[in-house]
């Protein structure tokens, strides 16, 4: 096993990740998936591992998702979220964590609103940190799951199509998107109002689209539809939110212009008829549960891999005992 | 090779007394292969398709925390609920006993057995469990620092036996 195969102590984003690493942890995910499907969905593998979700944001998918990856590996779980406990009484992000620390835990998984949020908490504290979205920074295990189900439905990665529709500029799941797309060679493309693109996109190597047509007429595999935040609207990004259907709305008349089915994808919450078309949503090439599937054991996969101590350490035991899996 | 495994195929039977209620169960990764061989043995002899299982036990390891995982976790999957069945874990070499340990645990959450048996083919001692196996293709002395090699046709291109000192 080489170095570059391990993840390091936190998974704060895809940016500055190895496409090995990546791969590695979809890889790790595939085992995991058949843990959810057995009669006792549990095993020891996190067992005496203490973890705390610490959610500063709303969340309902990622926060249960993370949930169940733990309790399926046997961990012990503790939910803090920002209102109702002493951050709103003040209390720094280091020193609440620093105070949960105090009490032995082993790993943190942090959604904040601030970019940069799990990076900083990473560097100063001893535990491992994860990141379940950090403002408008990254979204690493979303971006990870959405590989994976591009993975099972198209058999690969490289040489795929993938555009991601919709409000770009806010997304820290595009961000993650783009970086795990790219470096495991899928041609990239986004497509969106030009007032939610962030400027210079283009030099990141992805192409951009002003209509979803743009991205059909070019061949796209798959969309991945970004959720609109509706407070956009009233930030003055788009004019009203049925303008924004008319013109970005994911709906089957518009793929319908494609000669292949598009698979569809949603990193959710949806809202329906606006960014994208309840009966798109609910179609043939929506594999959106998928996601939900695959969520699971890409964290389960993620807190596995961080979890588990060192890579050379395993090497060494490996040379002296005989064979880890042989003895 | 060939004929310790024919050897241990007709020891299966007579200790499960046929092939009503027998599952073969090998563990990652030449387990497999072996329970596999096995079970073609006894088509052969019997008539009978013998259900077969894989276990990968690494998320049951009891060393995970200390030296880091493996991280290439196989693949499981067991032939149906295994209640009232008799299962026989079929591995390539017993030392330690740690992943026959790990094994028998990660069964008990898939039902019930009305027995385990295990089955191996190379029995190099250095037990730390109390732990033995009921069938041996062959039983070999070793010392602490030695490493035994199993490699089988399917994986490796040769049946082999190797023990490096």
């Amino acid at each position: 096993m080489s170095a570059s195969s391990t993840l390091g102590k936190d998974l704060t984003g895809l940016e500055h990740m190895t496409p090995e690493q990546i791969r590695l942890i979809l890889d790790t995910a595939e085992p995991f998936k058949e843990v959810s499907e057995r009669p006792i969905k549990k095993v020891p593998a996190l067992r005496g591992k203490t973890i705390v979700n610490l959610f500063f944001e709303a969340s309902t998918r990622t926060r249960i998702s993370f949930e169940f990856a733990e309790k399926r590996l046997s961990a012990d779980t503790v939910n803090v979220a920002a209102t109702g406990s002493s951050v709103s009484k003040g209390e720094t992000l280091v020193d609440t964590a620093k105070n949960l620390e105090a009490m032995r835990i082993d790993m943190v998984v942090i959604r904040h609103g601030s970019s940069g949020a799990a990076e900083f908490l990473g560097k100063r504290i001893a535990s491992n940190v994860i990141n379940a979205g950090d403002g408008k920074h990254e979204h690493p295990t979303q971006a990870l799951l959405d590989l994976l189900t591009i993975r099972d439905k198209h058999g690969k990665i490289e040489g795929l199509k993938v555009c991601l529709v919709g409000d770009v500029l806010h997304s820290r799941v595009a961000r993650s998107n783009l970086w795990g797309l790219t470096k495991l060679g899928a041609d990239v493309a986004v497509c969106g109002p030009w007032t939610l693109m962030p400027r210079g996109i283009e030099e990141l190597g992805v192409t951009v689209f002003g209509r979803v047509e743009e991205a059909i007429e070019w061949g796209a595999d798959v969309l991945n539809v970004l959720r609109l935040q509706l407070e956009r609207m009233e930030k003055g990004f788009i004019p009203s939110l049925r303008e924004y259907y008319r013109v970005f709305g994911v709906t089957p008349e518009r793929l319908e212009r494609s000669p292949k089915p598009i698979t569809i994808m949603h990193p959710g919450p949806m809202n329906r008829g606006v960014e994208i078309d309840s009966r798109v949503a609910d179609g043939a090439h929506s594999v959106i549960l998928d996601q939900v599937t695959n969520g699971v054991a890409v964290r389960m996969a993620v807190l596995y891999l961080l979890a588990g101590g060192r890579a050379e350490l395993a090497d060494a035991a490996k040379r002296a005992g005989g064979g880890g899996a042989s003895e | 090779m060939s004929r310790a495994l024919q050897r241990m195929a007709v020891e299966i039977l007579e200790l499960a007394h046929g092939t009503d209620d027998l599952v073969l169960i090998g563990i990652q990764r030449r387990g497999v292969e072996l329970a596999q061989r096995i079970a073609t043995l006894i088509k052969d002899q019997e008539g009978a398709d013998v259900p077969r299982g894989a276990l990968d036990i690494t998320l049951y390891r009891d060393d995970l925390g200390t030296v880091g995982p493996n991280p290439v976790i196989g693949e499981t999957h067991l032939p149906g609920d295994l209640t009232d069945k008799h299962a026989v874990i079929v591995d390539d070499v017993l030392y330690t006993g740690r992943t026959v340990r790990a094994a028998l645990d990660e069964l008990a959450d898939f039902g019930r057995p009305k027995r385990i048996s295990l089955c191996v083919l190379v029995d190099r001692g250095g037990r730390e469990l109390p732990i033995q196996a009921d069938i041996v293709g062959k039983a070999i002395k070793t010392s602490t620092g030695d490493r035994v090699e199993v490699q089988v046709e399917e994986l490796d291109g040769r049946d082999q036996v190797d023990v490096v000192r």
